[in-house]
């Protein structure tokens, strides 16, 4: 005879199956959202104001203003963390949209993927650009 | 004086689609929208169907969308409410006819939290009594006034948007157990609750808070379960 609970696991299968391993994914996943979200307010903001509010403001960027940036390894490594925190911070947000609208299993796998494979590509091009940022090949 | 009310109707046997019919009932402003609905049920449309029982804020039976905010019926006094009353079931469970839906997902999300005492006997003399102090009490006192009537779960988008997603009620239920000194299943249930349909699927949109009729810091208590999880698996 079906139990209550039986009737009751058909409607939220996931929820009844709970999470075995020692420290679930989300767990730590909405930890650093919390955390990154808080870095990157003063990154964003540092980073505003730097390229966009003293001076000239965006007008003076040019090749000779990124090159004299970059010449300092606090302000690649400051880059650096900004693009790293951004990129995972702003894609955890979408695979969790995702996550919350699309229902078929198929098709949510199949945007996650992209939306991976697009996190990856960004993550690699933007670390090769700052690692290999070599002012006398470059330009 | 006269209060006009438009209710959303729906008889799955005759109907295509949900649509609103109007009435207008004679009620003094000081009685409760809940008065008006029996008035329609009882002089103009006895098809009209609807749950409620206790009548008072206890029983929770009579959560409905009213004026585009999930309520209770019998909480709720007519003065208070601008006219024409707009009436619909809550939103994001079936609805079976008129004002009633199927609360079989609620109750799922709220059994798969395990909301009763779980006890330990290697843990507990089984035989002693478990003294608690007036501040471990006092520590899950809000939780403890949830009276299961869907307001806050039905107000959530994201249990609109995903039906696996538990809801709010289940997680103020599990808050209810988890911080009881005297339960020994807080792990168990932040197992269940940091799976993919658990407490993580709060984006702190606090229209459950806003929904609760009985003033239950819902989204607070979600929160502390959500920091509960997080340090059970450090």
């Amino acid at each position: 005879m079906a139990t209550v609970e039986d009737i009751y696991r058909k409607h939220k299968p996931t929820a009844f199956e709970a999470d075995r391993r020692p420290s679930s994914t989300e767990v730590w996943w909405w930890f650093f959202m919390r955390i990154s979200g808080v870095v990157l307010v003063f990154l964003v903001l540092i980073h505003v104001y730097v390229m966009h509010v003293v001076g000239a403001g965006v007008e003076r960027v040019d090749f000779a203003f990124v090159v004299e940036r970059w010449d300092s390894i606090g302000w690649k490594s400051f880059d650096w963390i900004m693009l790293f925190l951004a990129l995972l911070h702003g894609g955890n947000g979408v695979r969790i949209i995702i996550d919350d609208y699309i229902h078929r299993d198929g098709l949510r796998a199949t945007i996650k993927g992209s939306l991976y494979a697009l996190i990856l590509i960004l993550m690699i091009m933007g670390t090769a650009v700052i690692v290999t940022f070599n002012p006398a090949t470059a330009g | 004086m006269d209060v006009q009310l438009s209710v959303l109707k729906y008889n799955p046997e005759t109907d295509k689609e949900p649509h609103f019919e109007d009435f207008t009932v004679e009620a003094d402003p000081m009685e409760r929208l809940l008065d008006c609905l029996h008035k329609i049920k009882w002089q103009h449309d006895s098809g009209l169907a609807l749950r409620r029982s206790c009548a008072h804020g206890i029983c929770g039976s009579d959560a409905m969308v009213i004026n585009g905010v999930n309520m209770l019926a019998c909480k709720v006094l007519v003065k208070d409410l601008k006219q024409p009353i707009r009436v619909e079931p809550i939103r994001g469970l079936p609805v079976l006819r008129d004002l009633i839906v199927d609360m079989e997902p609620f109750f799922a999300g709220y059994l798969a939290v395990k909301p009763w005492l779980i006890t330990d006997d290697r843990q507990h003399d089984p035989e002693r009594e478990r003294i608690q102090s007036p501040e471990e009490r006092e520590r899950f006192d809000d939780t403890t006034k949830c009276i299961l009537c869907a307001a806050c779960t039905t107000s959530c988008p994201i249990f609109w948007a995903d039906k696996e997603y538990v809801g709010p009620a289940a997680i103020v239920n599990a808050h209810r157990f988890i911080f009881d000194s005297r339960d020994d299943g807080g792990a168990e249930r932040l197992e269940i609750l940091s799976s993919r349909s658990g407490v993580f699927k709060c984006r702190t949109a606090f229209n459950c808070t806003a929904a609760c009729p009985r003033g239950i810091k819902v989204t607070q208590a979600i929160q502390e379960v959500k920091r509960a999880a997080l340090f059970d698996s450090l």
